[in-house]
């Protein structure tokens, strides 16, 4: 009987599909959270090409470069920030207790954490993007590859950073704590990876540190998507480095998915 | 067979020892309450039982199987209802109910299950508006919409109104009745008399007693207190034989405001706590 019960409960994509719904409902019903989310990037994005002004050779405009590296940006926090005060707020209110006393899987908790990330990091994308085609000539590439360059850029960095930031919401204490552990690195690396600076005004230790992350590859990914060829001398590589940013993103996936494995608690307390 | 065997089972914080060598035996289908004061390790027994905890020590079965090392199909056949929880917010009471029906082979009816806790008429309010009494009694259905052979209840009742409280134990009465097994802890005396088959009381860690209500800590053979108003004013005695005391007092007459009374189970058990500290 026992078996008979094991192989009729839905299926752990089945019930994880079913979180990503219900992750849904209760993030976009949170209405200041969700404007502060979507719009905090944009807001910025505005405000540093109001301030930082001028074009490069080929006509390129400050504003259209702040852009394509706020696209990256806007997308670590849409998982990065998201998983990590999420998945800390989920073990405070009971979220995962609860769940652990049922049949759902962490697979399943995570599959619907990934719906809900997935979904939001689009809607992040697009939201910029409209910005930017609005307000600083942005146009969307025509070139396939271009496009290839763009989903690839766009998953590894979601993975990653949607890794990380479950690995960062077991080590803090609690939400709050997350909270802080999680703005201060990402705040911190948008200056070190050029999003809020421009690269050429960067000192080079910074850029050094900063290049250990992911935040500057999945800056510099979209801004080989989304800018001409000729903007790639602007790098400090001098090219886009599409071997490197997958390498770097990609072993951070990596190192994400082991501290995960590693630390991920159903609850706070130990024991 | 036993729903629940342990024997042994000890679990320490550190230095502190929240349960220190506790032996239990909950048949199939019995109501069985937990009593003892705040601190004396009921939700630590109860949650080591229902897999949120590692014990340091003791045997443990749950339905047949060991709650540290059971799968899914297992917990799909447990029901648990958390002592707290202020999850799911955002959701309303229906979509929480359905979406946790979504989780179990044979789920019990999502709207059945809102109307047996009595928040049929919030159905479709959000969680976060609902008073302490109404969480409680969401958390009650979350933990029986599944349709579970064996329900934790850790303080259920704790902030529920008078009427609600019935309406709880109704509820209990009608998921025992179909041979659900039933595991709670409360304290609520008059709780624990209504509902459970068996008591035990724990405290320091420890079981110091374990019975049904009416035999708990020798409570049915315990003296009687016959009282009644005599010529010179009240009086007062204990007695094991209250009815050849009263024939002997009476002789025929009536005793005016006479009464026989056996100590409560509050009594039993504020003098079994009183003993062991
Ligand atoms: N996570 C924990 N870390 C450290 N100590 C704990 C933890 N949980 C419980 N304790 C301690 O273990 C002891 C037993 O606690 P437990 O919660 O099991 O008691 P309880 O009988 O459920 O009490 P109450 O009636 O107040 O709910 C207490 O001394 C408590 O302080
Ligand atoms: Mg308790």
């Amino acid at each position: 009987m026992t078996t008979a019960q094991a192989t009729a409960l839905p299926s752990p994509t089945r019930v994880g599909l079913s979180r990503g719904r219900i992750e849904l409902r209760q993030f976009f019903r949170q209405r200041e959270q969700v404007i502060f989310t979507f719009t905090f990037p944009a807001f910025i994005l505005v405000l540093l090409a109001s301030i930082f002004n001028g074009t490069y050779p080929d006509g390129v405009s400050v504003g259209q470069v702040f852009s394509a590296s706020m696209i990256g940006a806007g997308i670590v926090a849409t998982s990065f920030l998201n998983m990590g005060v999420g998945v800390a707020l989920d073990r405070e209110d009971g979220t995962l207790k609860r769940l652990h006393g049922t049949p759902v899987t962490a697979t399943s908790y995570f599959l619907g954490k990934i719906v809900l990330v997935a979904v939001a990091s689009l809607a992040e994308v697009v939201l910029l993007l409209a910005v930017g085609m609005a307000l600083f000539d942005v146009t969307l590439p025509t070139d396939p590859g271009r496009w290839v360059t763009f989903a690839w850029v766009f998953l590894l960095t979601v993975v990653s950073c949607s890794l990380l930031g479950i690995a960062i919401s077991s080590i803090a204490r609690g939400a709050q704590s997350a909270a802080a552990v999680t703005n201060v690195p990402y705040v911190a690396l948008l200056f070190m990876s050029g999003v809020y600076i421009t690269l050429d005004a960067l000192p080079e230790w910074m850029l050094r540190v900063g290049s250990l992350f992911p935040i500057k590859w999945a800056a510099q990914g979209f801004r080989s998507v989304f800018l001409p060829d000729s903007m790639a001398v602007q790098e400090a590589a001098g090219s886009w480095e599409h071997g490197t940013t997958a390498l770097a993103l990609g072993a951070w996936c990596v190192v994400g998915l082991l501290l995960c494995l590693v630390t991920f608690r159903w609850t706070n307390r130990r024991g | 067979m036993d729903a629940i065997t342990v024997r042994g089972l000890g679990k320490s914080y550190g230095d502190v020892t929240a349960v220190a060598g506790v032996d239990l035996a909950i048949r199939r289908g019995e109501v069985f309450a937990l009593l003892g004061p705040n601190g004396a390790g009921k939700t630590t027994t109860v949650e080591v039982l229902e897999g949120h905890r590692r014990r340091d020590r003791g045997e443990v079965s749950v339905l047949g199987e060991d709650p540290g090392t059971a799968g899914r199909a297992w917990r799909a056949r447990i029901g648990i209802v958390l002592q707290t929880a202020n999850d799911a917010a955002e959701l309303t009471v229906r979509e929480s109910v359905r979406h946790y029906a979504g989780y179990y082979a044979h789920p019990a009816d999502v709207d059945e299950v809102i109307e047996r806790v009595g928040l049929t008429e919030k159905a479709g309010a959000r969680v976060k508006s609902l008073s302490g009494g109404q969480r409680r009694r969401l958390d009650v259905a979350l933990g029986i919409i599944g349709g579970p052979e064996l329900v934790f209840l850790d303080e259920p009742t704790t902030g529920f109104d008078p009427e609600a409280r019935r309406q709880f134990w109704a509820l209990i009465r009608s998921l025992a009745s179909t041979g659900t097994t039933i595991l709670l802890t409360t304290h609520y005396l008059d709780e624990a008399e209504a509902l459970a088959d068996r008591v035990a009381v724990i405290v320091g860690g420890r079981v110091v007693a374990e019975g049904t209500p009416a035999t708990l800590g020798g409570r049915s053979q315990a003296k009687a207190t016959v009282s009644w108003l005599a010529e010179e004013g009240p009086r007062t005695m204990l007695t094991d034989t209250p009815t050849a005391l009263i024939a002997e007092l009476s002789r025929g007459r009536e005793l005016p405001e006479l009464t026989v009374t056996r100590p409560s189970l509050e009594d039993t058990y504020l003098e079994l706590i009183g003993e062991t500290r």
